[in-house]
């Protein structure tokens, strides 16, 4: 089956200005690739400043690698222009970690999923709204809650708000960037099942970025674990779960919160 | 440890007798209410009776999500709550000592030196542009006089303790300069700084990745056993306390659901609502669970609108085991086992 998403070693470098007018290069990534096969969810997994959302960033087409392929359905993103990059984001969206920031505090819940509509310029007012509010039905938002504000919602909603919002465009692709770490676990739940639903229901493709080892292996297909901008590992879930090589895989694992509590759990259930 | 002792039930009272004498808990919480005023002048009820004791050396375990009001049960031991909240009701008993009647002098020289409390957002808790060591030496000095030079050599002593490996260069050093590990660190040496009796810790871990958790939650355990302290340790996250908590607390809608040792809570919960939170949980990683990619067992519903003054069980509208009593009254905390009780109408109420 053809690839949804492939890399071919992809890197990338930040200059810093260090100290007396000194640069600092820091490789955030470095000899990238993997693929994504359609409506499967690869997990990426690894400690804060591993490279994992600097890798979202260049997918989504908000960072350009300072070199590498990134080849979307067919089209290397990586060759085009800012004009071309611009039709191709609708299909690659993200969801971030905290909705209660990246969502427009003055907006109301209809506004912010008509708003990538609205910057499409495809859609007249009607179709924006009745779209608008189909997508809050389907991640279940109460229609007599859409004229509220985010500030209004619990962080649950927002999450599921910020997901109608990336789904607004159609996307076939969304990167959910640590999209459930701020949530209770309760909520977690909530959401995990919703993701799961739309994926079936819509055929979508995740990318879903974690630290979260438990349920990375609860989500993913696959799972690719990250260390100092390189994949160290990637393989089937079971694999990587029932025979971690790398080191730190071990010690991610070893490290999720869960493991003993399920355990005891478990035991009584 | 405290486990030798009979625990006490959530209402209070102690348990079953078997505590010897002298042994009065360090901390009393008894039947405490906390409400929120909005601007619109709506009035929430944030903790509604809460009851609990924590003796010394014992690490307590609390456990709540958005709305059971586990933040203001951490600012409310120590009058810190804000403006627009009130305690309306209830006691808090520090070696016999009613915090929230004590006056203001006394109650600062308990503050930071004989109970220390951790904020969540180690980034948001440091100020920015004073050095870390300064930050250290601010706390020892508004307990205790020191000259410059003994300051110092204390404040690289406290920095040592958490395991920071370059005390020196970490004193130097401003917040920003160092890791989101790091930066707990400082606030839990900070917490030391005056050998508190006390540590009251918000959700400490919470921006940390997995393997930085497990480190402080280690040092946690090292200077607990050293110092003899007890911890109250605040979070959303089950998985966390197993382990650490000798007993915990089960937080919904500022009541207590349920209360007891920490391994019988985790391997056998009795509140519908801890049954249902401990069984949403992924986990995949046991391999011998569920199949990947089901759905999980969720709880249906949002968290309580405590602005709804509720007449029954606040968790009625969301449990699958609801009977026709449960939105009638308030189930009272009924004892299924030793030291273990639970507010349900199941086990009698």
């Amino acid at each position: 089956m053809e690839q949804l998403l492939i890399t071919e070693n992809l890197e990338k470098r930040y200059e810093n200005a260090g100290v007396l007018g000194t640069k600092r290069e820091v490789w955030a990534l470095q000899g990238v690739s993997f693929s994504i096969g359609p409506r499967s969810t690869l997990a990426l997994v690894g400690e804060s400043g591993s490279g994992k959302s600097t890798l979202a960033f260049c997918i989504a087409c908000l960072e350009r690698p300072t070199s590498g392929r990134i080849v979307f359905d067919g089209n290397e993103i990586t060759a085009l222009n800012e004009k071309q990059l611009r039709d191709m984001r609708p299909q690659i969206q993200l969801v971030f970690q905290d909705p209660a920031r990246s969502l427009n505090p003055r907006f109301s819940a209809l506004e912010i999923v008509c708003e990538p509509l609205l910057v499409q310029g495809r859609f007249t007012k009607q179709e924006r709204e009745k779209r608008a509010r189909a997508l809050l039905a389907q991640v279940g938002i109460p229609q007599e809650t859409a004229l509220r504000r985010p500030y209004e919602f619990s962080g649950g909603q927002r999450q599921r708000l910020a997901i109608a919002r990336a789904l607004a465009l159609e996307p076939k692709l969304l990167i959910l960037d640590e999209a459930l770490s701020a949530l209770d676990c309760s909520v977690q739940a909530q959401i995990a099942n919703l993701l799961l639903e739309l994926q079936s229901l819509l055929g979508l493709t995740y990318l879903f970025i974690t630290h979260d080892f438990a349920m990375a292996a609860h989500l993913a297909d696959e799972i690719a674990v990250m260390e100092c901008g390189r994949i160290v590992e990637l393989s089937a879930t079971e694999r990587v779960l029932r025979a971690p090589e790398q080191e730190i895989t071990r010690r991610l694992i070893a490290a999720t919160p869960g493991l003993s509590a399920a355990k005891l759990v478990q035991e009584a259930v | 440890m405290s486990r030798r002792f009979a625990w006490p039930n959530m209402d209070g009272r102690t348990g079953t007798g078997l505590l010897p004498p002298t042994m009065t808990p360090l901390l009393q919480v008894q039947d405490l209410h906390v409400t929120y005023t909005s601007s619109a002048g709506r009035v929430s009820l944030a903790l509604a009776g809460l009851s609990f004791d924590v003796h010394r050396g014992e690490t307590l375990g609390v456990l709540g999500e958005s709305g059971s009001g586990k933040s203001t049960l951490a600012v409310a031991l120590l009058r810190l709550l804000p403006e627009n909240a009130e305690v309306q009701k209830g006691a808090v008993l520090f070696e016999g000592l009613d915090l929230l009647q004590a006056e203001l002098r006394t109650l600062e020289r308990i503050r930071g030196r004989r109970i220390a409390l951790i904020f969540q957002e180690p980034s948001l808790a440091l100020h920015p542009t004073i050095r870390i060591g300064d930050q250290i030496g601010d706390v020892l000095a508004a307990h205790e006089s020191l000259t410059e030079g003994s300051l110092r050599q204390k404040t690289l002593q406290l920095l040592a303790e958490v395991s920071c490996a370059d005390p020196a260069r970490i004193a130097d050093s401003y917040p920003h300069q160092v890791s989101g590990g790091q930066q707990q660190r400082v606030l839990i040496a900070q917490a030391i700084a005056c050998g508190p009796s006390l540590i009251v810790a918000d959700e400490p871990t919470a921006s940390l990745d997995p393997t930085t958790q497990q480190e402080i939650l280690s040092l946690f355990r090292k200077l607990r056993r050293k110092f003899n302290l007890s911890l109250i340790l605040i979070t959303h996250n089950p998985a966390l306390l197993a382990g650490l908590a000798d007993r915990l607390l089960v937080l919904y809608g500022g009541r207590a659901a349920e209360s007891g040792p920490t391994e019988r809570v985790l391997a056998s919960p009795q509140h519908p609502y801890t049954r249902a939170l401990l069984q949403s949980m992924p986990r995949q990683l046991n391999g011998i669970t569920r199949r990947r990619q089901s759905r999980l067992p969720i709880i249906p519903g949002e968290a309580p609108n405590l602005e709804v003054l509720a007449n029954g069980c606040r968790f009625e509208t969301r449990c699958a085991e609801r009977m026709e009593l449960c939105s009638k009254r308030e189930p009272a905390a009924e004892s299924v086992s030793e030291g273990h009780t639970v507010a349900c109408f199941k086990y009698g109420g």
